[in-house]
């Protein structure tokens, strides 16, 4: 019988490789997210169209070829990235992209007279935003961010391709140690389905915090 | 970082044999995770609580798994019990399974809004279970799922430079042994990621009239 601990130990260190890069990937998504989704809605058409090419172009291609392509391509523009930068980089703006598309719809969502209710109170662009439109914005968008962050975690797999040492990357490693498929598979399978459920579990009780006080308001 | 168009000319029938089977393996996912997706959304229907809980709870658990880890799981796993696939069938096995998971909520969606009169009605008509079905139930639930269900087709797309992983030789496969061979990356991994851009805009328009034609419901 092999010494599955010290396996287990070694798919564990990728768990922690997996969560991190969950994390740093979801924040460069979520300002990403914010930066694309409100860029669709001024006036100004060079800023939609930009954010419009941003969300069409990441949306449009796979995450994988981004990924090689970050990996592969922006070197020869001087641009090296390690791994972790090139897994981070290109998850975030790919999620982003997703993202920013529920940014907007949320923001659109909000009904016309909170905006009437704004200039009423004489608030001005930026505050509006910040103390009316975007407190009921957020609680429309919670949930599909959880989605999208759990569609993240399950994208971070492919950085094993580019050598990062993720979960997938080091039951890989076990596979070709050990030989055996059955035991490094069906545990990362597991583990990514728990964080999967902890992200869940966690948009979940966000949500519950963030409805306090504004649950007479909506309708 | 210089684009070469003689490199291109050369690598590019390559790539086009790699086009040919990213095809295929969609063509043949998008006919698995239709038929996946409708067994899933009828046995989670079904009267009988153990069926209906252990259906639910596996294709929660494929959904919030990634596609890598799973393609892995059927390549690598499934011979040591016997079952050795050759890499392109376990791939559209991986599509259509995780795919299908998805596409069980667009059907379950169209089937919840069969208006209640319409099952009564089918009662009233003495018509069996069978065929309240095929007769009644699908032929109205169907065609306000299409476009949900292509944009999931599309979303599987994308995610064919998976297969690479495991060896299918699709576009992303080809392009990665070009450009290992010729050490060049910045001609095909661009050409992949404008062959995919190109594809899902026109996915984008084609969408848009399968909304126009079958996204309204009649009432």
């Amino acid at each position: 019988m092999t010494q599955w601990s010290g396996y287990l130990g070694l798919i564990l260190q990728g768990a922690l490789v997996t969560i991190e890069l969950t994390l740093m990937g979801s924040v460069l998504a979520l300002i990403m997210a914010f930066l694309a989704g409100m860029g669709r809605l001024p006036r100004f058409f060079i800023v939609r169209a930009l954010a419009t090419a941003y969300i069409e172009f990441f949306r449009g291609t796979s995450i994988f070829v981004q990924l090689f392509w970050a990996y592969f391509v922006l070197p020869l523009a001087g641009i090296s990235l390690t791994p972790l930068q090139a897994g981070v980089l290109a998850l975030g703006l790919n999620v982003g992209a997703y993202a920013a598309e529920v940014v907007r719809g949320a923001i659109q969502s909000i009904g016309r007279e909170q905006y009437e209710a704004c200039i009423a109170l004489n608030l001005g662009r930026w505050q509006g935003m910040r103390h009316v439109i975007l407190p009921q914005a957020l609680l429309v968008m919670l949930p599909t961010f959880g989605n999208n962050a759990i569609e993240l975690l399950k994208a971070t797999s492919v950085v094993s391709l580019i050598s990062l040492a993720d979960l997938t990357f080091q039951a890989q490693v076990v596979r070709s140690q050990t030989g055996n498929t059955l035991m490094p598979f069906t545990t990362i399978l597991v583990i990514y389905f728990v964080l999967a459920l902890v992200i869940s579990w966690g948009v979940r009780s966000l949500e519950r915090r963030m409805a306090r006080g504004i649950d007479g308001v909506r309708v | 970082m210089d684009w070469d168009w003689n490199f291109v000319r050369e690598i590019l029938p390559t790539l086009i044999q790699g086009v040919k089977i990213t095809i295929l393996a969609t063509l043949l996912g998008s006919v698995l995770a239709a038929i996946v997706g409708l067994a899933i959304a009828l046995a989670r229907r079904s009267e009988n609580r153990a069926v209906s809980r252990t259906v639910g709870f596996l294709a929660e658990f494929i959904r919030g798994t990634p596609l890598l880890v799973q393609l892995y799981f059927i390549f690598y796993v499934l011979p040591d019990f016997g079952i050795l696939l050759p890499p392109l069938v376990a791939g559209v096995i991986g599509l259509g399974l995780h795919y299908g998971t998805y596409t069980a909520e667009v059907y379950r969606a169209g089937i919840d809004n069969v208006p209640r009169g319409q099952w009564e009605a089918a009662k009233a008509c003495n018509l069996g279970a069978g065929q309240t079905w095929t007769h009644i139930i699908l032929p109205q639930a169907i065609p306000p799922m299409i476009p949900a269900l292509a944009n999931y087709f599309i979303a599987m797309f994308k995610e064919t430079p998976l297969l690479s992983a495991i060896t299918v030789l699709e576009l992303m496969n080809q392009a990665k042994s070009v450009a290992n061979t010729y050490y060049r990356y910045v001609e095909p991994m661009t050409l992949v990621g404008a062959f995919f851009l190109i594809i899902s805009l026109f996915s984008v328009v084609l969408l848009r009239w399968l909304e126009h034609r079958y996204g309204k419901i009649e009432r």
